[in-house]
This record gives C-alpha cells, sequence and structure tokens, in this order.
C-alpha cells in the first residue's frame, strides 16, 4: 500500500512492520469510517423526518418551518455567546501569556481548564438557580429604559430565563477552549518581533498590537470558530436554563425565546414516538451539518496559517 | 528505563481498574437481598417497566412494597417518559409501560403494541393525578377561573390580572395590574397533554390547539419539568402555571368552574371526573382506554386531571406471566390505590374502574 | 543660516509613581462604596462601579502626566485584568454554589444506596456512579486503543503523507461533534441493530468513545512528536524492526504524556449528559450490565432529580446537587491525577 511512507533513515520492511503499520492505518480509516457513520446513521435514521407531517413537527406544516426557528435559535445563542465570549478570552488569555508572571500564569491557566471540567449539566443547575434570578433585575432595567431596542424590546421576563442568560452560560462554557487556543498561539509569537518592539520604545499594548496580534490572526478567528462550533452544540445547558417557546426573534429578555436544536432534542427525545423521533434526529443532522462545517472552516484556516495550534 | 516505567504505570492503573470493578461489583446498600424473609412468596424473577415520569413516585411506593412483600423479585422501573416507554415496551425491550396518554390508534401505536403481545395489548389506568393551575400574584390567594378564561389567559387574549373576565369570576377580590406571565412546559409532557385536553374541550371555544403534549403555541415563558414550572411561577410576580397537583409546594392554586360550583383540585374530585367519563368503546376488551369528560358538571369533579395507564401483554412466558400478574394486580388493587395516594397524592381508582382494571389483569397468563 | 533653536529634550518621561494604580484602586473604591451606601446598592453595584471609575480614572491621571500611548497602556492593561476577573467570577460562584449546597449531602448512605424503592426519603447516586463508571470504562476501553494507534500512524508511519494529512484534519473537525449529535448517532445505530427504543449501557460508552477518540488522537500525537528521533535511530540502529522500536521505545518515552492526555479525556466525557441521555435513559437500581436495560449515570441523574423530582421535590432536588458536587469532584480528582502522573511519570531524556 502506499499509504505507508518510509520515514528516511528507517529500517527494512518486515512482516511484524507490515502488520502493525495497518494496523495503525486500519485504526485512522476506522475514525473516518466513524465520522462517516454518524453521517450515515443520522441520515438513514432521519430520512422518514425530512418528510414527516405536521402532527409529529409540532404542527409545523414540513420539516423546513420545524428547523428552521431551531437553526435560528442556535445561531442567535451561540453568536451571543460568541460576542461576549471573545473579548474576555482575550483578556485572559492575554494576561497568561503577557501580563501575569509566570507562577500566576500557570494558577490562572488551571483555573480557566477547571472552567472546561464543569459539566454541562451542573452549569444548567448554576445558571436557573443562580444567575438567572441575578440578571433578572438588569433585565428588568432594560426592558423599562432601553425598551426602544428591538433586542431589549421585552417585556422582561422575571425569572430571568431567557436566551440571553443562556448565552451568558454558553459564553462561560466557550471561554476555555478559546482561552487556551489563543494562549498557545500569543505565546508562539516570535521572541524577536516582541523584543524587537520594546526595543523601539513601544508600550506592552503597543507591543501586543504591532506584534502578538498580527502573527496570531488566523489563529484568533479558528479559536472563535471552534468557540462557536462548540455554543451551537451546547445542550443540557440551553434546556435547563432557556425558556423556549420556538419563536424567530432578537428579543433577547423577554419570555418567548427561540430554542436551539440540541436543547429541543433534549427536551422533546424522551417523550417522542414513531416519526417525531426521526424528526428529531434530522434536526440532529441539520446541527451536524452546520457544526461541521463550522469547524472545518476554523480547522482549514489554522492549516493555512503558519500557525497550528496545539 | 522504558520497560520499567509500562511496569511503573501497568501496576497502579490495573489497581484502579480492579478497584473500580470490586466497587461496581457489590449491589447497593438498600438493594442488597434481604435474606430468608419467612413472609415471602415463591416469585422471582425481574420485572423492567418504563414510561411516565408522572408515575415515578407512585411506582417507586408499588415497587417498594411488593418488593418487601416478595424478596425475590426485583422491579425496575425507569421514568424516561411516556413516549420512550410506549416505544420500548413494543419494541419488546421491557415487560410492562406506564404512559400518561392512552396508546394512540391512529398512530398505529395499538397496532404495534398488538403485535409485539401477539394478541390485543392489555391497557388499564392505574394513577389519577389532578393537575392544579397555580398563580402567583402579590395579595391573591384564593382565585377563580372558568376553563374559558384559562383558555384566554394561556393563549394571550387576557394579559393583565386585573381584566375585566377575572374580576366577574373573583368578585370582592382586589386584583392587581400586574401584567399574567403564563408559564408553561417546554419540555414534552403528559400534563401539557391533559392540559391543553381539558382546554379545548371545556374552553367553549377560547382555546383552539388541539390536545397535544407539545405546548402548542409560540407565547409565554417555557420551563423544563414540573419543577422548572414551579420555580418560574416562585420566580415572578403576576406567574400562572400548571403543574401536578402533589407537586405546587406552596404555591396557591386556582379553583376552576364545574358546572355552576367552584372546584380546588383534589384527589377525591379527580376520582370523581374519572367516574363521569366513558371508557373508550372502539376498543378490545383489555383497553380500558378512557375519554375523559372534561365538560363534566358532576358536583365535586374535578376534570383537570392525569389519567395514566398501565400497558402490558396478556401473555408472557410460564415465570415472568406470575410476576407480572402479581405486580400488576398489587398496582390496581385498593390497598395499592390507597398507598398511591398516600405517598403520590395520586387519586385512587373509582371503584367500577378498579374492579374491571383487577379483572383485566387477573386474564394475564402464560404462553 | 537658520538660527537652531536648541530645545531641551529629556531622556525619559515623566512617569506615575508605582503606587499610583493601588491609590487609584482605593480612590474609586472608596468612592463607589460611599456612592453606593449612600444610594444603596448592593456589593455588586459596588464593585462594578468602582471597576469604571478605575478604568477611567487612571488613565486619566496617566493621560495628564505621562502621554496618550502610556495612557492607553495603562486602560488594557486594566482591561485584560477586569476580563480575568470577570471570568473567574463565574467560576467561583459556581463552586461555591455546588459546594455549599452538595457537600452537606455526601453520606455514606449517599454513596451506597440507589434510588430503588425509595420514596419520601432521600436515597443514594450508587446506581449512577457505578453507571458512570461503566459506561465511561466501555469509552476509555474503545477509544484509548483506537486512539492510540491512530497518533502512531500519524507520527510514525504515514507522517506527512496526504492521507496522514486527511486523518489529521477530521479528527480535529470531529472534536467539535456536538455531544447530543453522538448520542443521536448511538441511538441511531442501536435502533438498527437492535430494533427501537434500545437504550443501554453500551450505547452511552460508544457516544462517548466518538468524542473521546479526537482528544485522545490529538494529545497522543504531539507526545509521539515529542519523543527525540535519536531514540528511534538509536534502536534501528541495533537492528530492532520498527513496529517494536515503536512499541518499545517510543511509546514508553511518551507513556506520561499519553497517559496524562488519556486521564483529561475521560474527564471531559465523565460529564456529558444528553448523549447518556438518549443512548443509555435513565433507571432507579444498579444496572451493571450494559448490554441490557437502561443504565443511570450522575449527569442524567442530575438532570431528572432537579427537572423531575416527583411528589417530594426538595429530596430529589437536593440530592441534585450532591451528585453535582460529586461529578465535580470526581473531574476534579481526574484532572489533578492527569497533572501528577505527567509529573511522576515524565521521561528523563536529558533534553
Amino acid at each position: 500500500m502506499s499509504v505507508i511512507e518510509q520515514k528516511a533513515g528507517s529500517p527494512k520492511r518486515r512482516l511484524g512492520d507490515l502488520v502493525f503499520a495497518n494496523l495503525t492505518f486500519g485504526s485512522g480509516l476506522l475514525i473516518l469510517v466513524a465520522l462517516a457513520g454518524v453521517a450515515i446513521f443520522l441520515t438513514i435514521q432521519g430520512i422518514p423526518g425530512f418528510s414527516a407531517k405536521a402532527a409529529d413537527l409540532d404542527g409545523h406544516a414540513n420539516f423546513i418551518a420545524y428547523v428552521w426557528p431551531l437553526v435560528f435559535g442556535t445561531l442567535l445563542a451561540a453568536a451571543i455567546a460568541l460576542l461576549i465570549a471573545l473579548p474576555l478570552a482575550m483578556g485572559v488569555a492575554l494576561s497568561i501569556s503577557h501580563y501575569a508572571p509566570r507562577r500566576l500564569a500557570v494558577v490562572i491557566g488551571y483555573l480557566v481548564d477547571l472552567l472546561a471540567a464543569v459539566p454541562s449539566v451542573v452549569y444548567g443547575l448554576w445558571g436557573i438557580s443562580f444567575l438567572g434570578p441575578r440578571l433578572a433585575p438588569l433585565y428588568g432595567w432594560l426592558g423599562t429604559h432601553l425598551s426602544w431596542i428591538p433586542l431589549f424590546k421585552g417585556p422582561a421576563l422575571n425569572s430571568g430565563r431567557t436566551i440571553l442568560t443562556a448565552a451568558i452560560v454558553l459564553a462561560i462554557m466557550i471561554l476555555p477552549i478559546i482561552t487556551a487556543i489563543s494562549r498557545e498561539i500569543f505565546m508562539q509569537t516570535p521572541r524577536l518581533n516582541e523584543e524587537a518592539a520594546l526595543a523601539l520604545g513601544a508600550t506592552r499594548w503597543e507591543m501586543i498590537r504591532l506584534s502578538v496580534f498580527p502573527y496570531a490572526k488566523s489563529g484568533i478567528v479558528s479559536a472563535a470558530m471552534l468557540g462557536l462550533g462548540r455554543a451551537m452544540g451546547e445542550t443540557m445547558a440551553v434546556a435547563m436554563v432557556l425558556s423556549a417557546t420556538g419563536i424567530v426573534s432578537f428579543n433577547l429578555i423577554s419570555a418567548t425565546n427561540p430554542s436551539t436544536i440540541a436543547a429541543n432534542i433534549a427536551l422533546k427525545f424522551s417523550d417522542s414516538t414513531g416519526v417525531q423521533v426521526n424528526a428529531l434526529i434530522a434536526s440532529g443532522l441539520v446541527l451536524f451539518v452546520i457544526t461541521f462545517i463550522v469547524n472545518f472552516a476554523a480547522r482549514a484556516i489554522v492549516s493555512r496559517g503558519d500557525v497550528r495550534n496545539k | 528505563m522504558n520497560s520499567t516505567s509500562i511496569r511503573r504505570v501497568a501496576g497502579p492503573s490495573l489497581a484502579v481498574l480492579a478497584l473500580g470493578l470490586a466497587v461496581s461489583a457489590c449491589g447497593a446498600g438498600n438493594e442488597a437481598a434481604t435474606t430468608t424473609d419467612s413472609s415471602s412468596t415463591s416469585l422471582s424473577g425481574t420485572l423492567n417497566g418504563a414510561g411516565s415520569s408522572a408515575q415515578q413516585s407512585a411506582q417507586s411506593a408499588w415497587s417498594a412494597a411488593f418488593g418487601k412483600a416478595n424478596s425475590g423479585v426485583t422491579i425496575n422501573y425507569d421514568p424516561s417518559g411516556s413516549g420512550a416507554g410506549v416505544e420500548q415496551f413494543n419494541a419488546g425491550a421491557i415487560d410492562f409501560a406506564g404512559s400518561d396518554a392512552a396508546l394512540d390508534p391512529t398512530k398505529g401505536e395499538v397496532a404495534a403494541a398488538n403485535k409485539r403481545c401477539g394478541a390485543d395489548v392489555l391497557e388499564v389506568p392505574d394513577y389519577v393525578s389532578p393537575i392544579a393551575v397555580v398563580f402567583n400574584v402579590k395579595g391573591i390567594t384564593k382565585l377563580n377561573l372558568d376553563a374559558a378564561t384559562i383558555g384566554k389567559i394561556f393563549s394571550g387574549t387576557i394579559t393583565k390580572w386585573n381584566d375585566a373576565a377575572i374580576a366577574a369570576l373573583n368578585p370582592g377580590a382586589t386584583l392587581p395590574s400586574t401584567g399574567i406571565n403564563p408559564i408553561h412546559r417546554s419540555d414534552d409532557s403528559g400534563t401539557t397533554n391533559n392540559f391543553t385536553d381539558y382546554l379545548f374541550q371545556a374552553s367553549g371555544g377560547t382555546w383552539k390547539s388541539e390536545a397535544n403534549k407539545t405546548w402548542p403555541l409560540k407565547s409565554g415563558e417555557g420551563a423544563a419539568g414540573t419543577s422548572g414550572v414551579i420555580s418560574a411561577v416562585k420566580a415572578g410576580d403576576g406567574a400562572i402555571g400548571y403543574a401536578d397537583d402533589s407537586q405546587v409546594g406552596t404555591l396557591d392554586t386556582a379553583a376552576i368552574k364545574v358546572g355552576s360550583a367552584w372546584t380546588a383540585p383534589s384527589a377525591d374530585g379527580a376520582a370523581k371526573a374519572l367516574l363521569a367519563s366513558p371508557l373508550d368503546t372502539t376498543r378490545a376488551a383489555g383497553d380500558m382506554a378512557i375519554k375523559v369528560d372534561r365538560t363534566t358538571t358532576a358536583a365535586g369533579a374535578y376534570p383537570l386531571m392525569l389519567t395514566s395507564y398501565l400497558i402490558a401483554c396478556p401473555t408472557y412466558s410460564a415465570d415472568k406471566a406470575k410476576v407480572v400478574k402479581a405486580y400488576l394486580a398489587s398496582i390496581v388493587s385498593t390497598a395499592g390505590q390507597q398507598l398511591a395516594a398516600t405517598s403520590a397524592g395520586a387519586a385512587p381508582l373509582p371503584a367500577d374502574l378498579q374492579t374491571k382494571a383487577a379483572a383485566i389483569i387477573d386474564g394475564i397468563t402464560s404462553k | 543660516m537658520s538660527a537652531i533653536v536648541h530645545q531641551h529634550v529629556p531622556l525619559t518621561h515623566p512617569r506615575l509613581p508605582r503606587w499610583a494604580p493601588a491609590l487609584v484602586g482605593v480612590i474609586s473604591l472608596a468612592l463607589a462604596a460611599l456612592l453606593g451606601i449612600s444610594l444603596g446598592w448592593g456589593p455588586v453595584g459596588i464593585v462594578v462601579v468602582a471597576l469604571l471609575v478605575y478604568l477611567v480614572g487612571l488613565p486619566v491621571w496617566s493621560r495628564l502626566v505621562e502621554n496618550r500611548r502610556a495612557a492607553t497602556n495603562r486602560f488594557v492593561t486594566t482591561l485584560v485584568w477586569v476580563s480575568l476577573g470577570i471570568a473567574l467570577v463565574p467560576l467561583g460562584s459556581l463552586l461555591w454554589k455546588v459546594i455549599s449546597l452538595g457537600a452537606p449531602q455526601v453520606n455514606g448512605r449517599f454513596l451506597t444506596w440507589s434510588m430503588k424503592n425509595v420514596f419520601g426519603e432521600s436515597g443514594g447516586i450508587y446506581h449512577s456512579l457505578t453507571g458512570t463508571l461503566i459506561i465511561t470504562l466501555i469509552a476509555t476501553i474503545i477509544s484509548v486503543p483506537v486512539g492510540l494507534m491512530t497518533a502512531i500512524y500519524l507520527v510514525e508511519y504515514g507522517a506527512k503523507s496526504r492521507t496522514a494529512s486527511a486523518i489529521r484534519f477530521l479528527v480535529d473537525v470531529m472534536t467539535g461533534i456536538p455531544s447530543i449529535v453522538a448520542g443521536l448517532f448511538a441511538y441511531a445505530l442501536f435502533t438498527l441493530l437492535f430494533g427501537p427504543g434500545t437504550k443501554i449501557g453500551f450505547a452511552g460508552g460508544l457516544a462517548l468513545s466518538l468524542l473521546m477518540v479526537p482528544i485522545v488522537v490529538r494529545s497522543a500525537e504531539e507526545m509521539l512528536k515529542l519523543v527525540p528521533d535519536d531514540l528511534r535511530e538509536a534502536s534501528w540502529a541495533l537492528g530492532v524492526p520498527k513496529w517494536k522500536t515503536i512499541l518499545k521505545v517510543v511509546l514508553p518515552t511518551a507513556l506520561a504524556g499519553i497517559i496524562t492526555g488519556v486521564t483529561l479525556a475521560v474527564a471531559r466525557v465523565i460529564g456529558e449528559t444528553a448523549p447518556l441521555l438518549i443512548a443509555c435513559g435513565a433507571t432507579t437500581a444498579v444496572n451493571l450490565n450494559p448490554a441490557s436495560g437502561q443504565m443511570s449515570s450522575l449527569p442524567v441523574f442530575i438532570y431528572f432529580s432537579y427537572t423531575q423530582p416527583g411528589a417530594n421535590p426538595k429530596i430529589l432536588q437536593d440530592m441534585a446537587w450532591g451528585a453535582a458536587f460529586v461529578l465535580i469532584v470526581v473531574v476534579m480528582v481526574l484532572n489533578l491525577i492527569a497533572r501528577v502522573a505527567g509529573k511522576i511519570l515524565a521521561p528523563k531524556t536529558g533534553h
């Protein structure tokens, strides 16, 4: 097989080598098969869902009408989450790579990793019982004073379980991944560039703006997209926190919010039968395709740029 | 160096693995087989059931009592949802199912169940529970509502608590001008199914969507699970929602209009409403699907209730048949129904229905 | 001849004293507190206002004494630290909430009982603990060999070939598969194989392995790459075949890092809820057989106990917090093990 390339200077092939090499290659292929399997099995089980009738689609006329508000909600929640998380993640990543003394940086890094280690269902618990009620007064204020902005049209929901709350929880959840990737890239900035900037009298911020950011640009973009992908697929936290009514609306603080594909599946799956299950699986396929595209683009940007995250 | 480091890792990881297996190997403290219970019967085996999460509390009570009397029997009930229960039952994965709605012949559920059983499937009501309309309005602890008004509130036609329609039903009460925040289940549930069925049948046209376990409208606040609804209602002034009566806790509940009287949710009222409802006569003999009459005017009846069913086959393999029969019989027995009433706030089945259900279950035979 | 204007150019700019940020900090906090107490805000409001005052105050002072560039620099520095603070507040609040509500729940009975036949009193999470253990073990058993072998292929055999690049790329893309999609995949697969409604522990393990494999591949690949080529070449020079070199030289050298990676991967998937909700379902009894019957797991137990607590809501919701506490402790211990294992087992390669 031509797939096995000889590393320069490696010893002669033997039977054991051939077996072992093909075994490892087989494992690699197995992963690709699994990935294809996801698409294939979701399609097989999803096909009846695509042509499902209104009774099985919560009253929507066809599958497109059924899945569109969910796609909208998924994108909206993920986009807001990204808007909140990205600047924060940049700050945290910079504090680790360029601001904090080394010891402190290690501690901060560990704390941020901890944020990634908290299970999503626990974020859900926290979102319902702590964050939502704390944010409710803020929504009340926004609804009264800024209601001329369509985003804050209200009426504000007094349990605070709005799509904005869900997006904030999502932002916290994707913060670690964006931070981790950008921090790696910031740290890979060539030392010489940084020192040259400083030697020319640049302040620390100017040094970062002139030497770190240009170098890290594509890395930041891909980190953001990976975060976006993660946010779109998050399930339990959204299912528990969000007051979902499945409408299409940009109103961020009211009782009626768009649902997300993932949360909708989690909420409906256990009580669905027959074609309803197929419709849910079909919506899962849509989610898979969207996240696949986002992740694909993100990784493509990374591998096209010179930087490759570790 | 290399082989030693492999060993250094292999030792501890094997130890961890062994520990894990050892831990998994022993049973839970409360599941240890109670040895030589003199009162024990000869029944033995494992029964697997799944479905309605509304039945969960009652099922725990029933299986605990049954387990004490028959130490050889293990009963598992997975409260994974009515839909999942029916699906698994029809696939033959479980022995019996609990469902918040009778099998739907128009969706082919009855046919699928008959196919699984190889004969007409058995379906008996086993758990009846009133659904309360709960509210949180400052200064108001008593509230009267009729189905038409509830329909208007939940469909968003009435938006203020001091609306004339509500005021007319509550003479003397000083209703605030607070906005109404109607709260519904965001997950699929039997509670929603029964609530919407009640509104559709009894509201006289103010509520237009047919019974559905998915909330049919795109308005109002959605909350996951009964507890989600309860906490959302508690969270804000002006909220109104619906939830299983046994779980409303300290929240105030509205009395609904039945005939010309105001009836508060009660197990007794739910039982009376069930008594006033006819069986679905198009069904097979062993299928006790009830067409709940939400418009009943019987005195004391509370027609806003959830009726949950046991779904089982008429025949099982020899040893399983005995256990299924014994367990299901214990559920619909007077004692079993009483147990559900005390432990889960359910309404005991009316005597007529209970006798009929017991007779159907008594007909379970071995293949 | 134009007159040359001699102007004194100082070599240093005036700078704010070292204690300037601290002083501004104290002043803005005092201001905010004064304002807050007189207007009756909570502590959160005071902190926010103090931050805003600081955010404006320090750069303005710097602008007056130093120059615009220094002022911008100070402003950005403050922003960086503030964003770090904002990021850590949720973590603190979340941990505090889980510990304060969850820790008191944990006792012997909580850890050794299941919920079977338990009602009206608090039971235990033993059934969910065993379930989580078994499901995660299955996921690990599937993903470690596959992931490791793939990593070996990518580093030792495929190297820069097109196939290897494609696999590497798709594995990267796979890290982004939403967990619920993995669950749906397992459900769809098992429905096709064993009929509809098949919810078993093995399906959950398979779903989790789909999420775990890419993490294992990526971390193992990085670790294998770190093994110096000198070691490989020395082994080849002694006439050891390549596959034996990999097994006896490369793998042991990279072992520490691989174990760290695997442990972190386990920690990552052990808290997954959505796929298990779909693929494994829930039960109240201990089920040790992953090939038959629904299997409870900690995350699913937390979800159901909190959202559908039944007739005695308080009891089960308290238990949900207790289970959340146990789950977080498990995840943190795994993270700790990963770090310690990485330190202890790190090869001493003199590089």
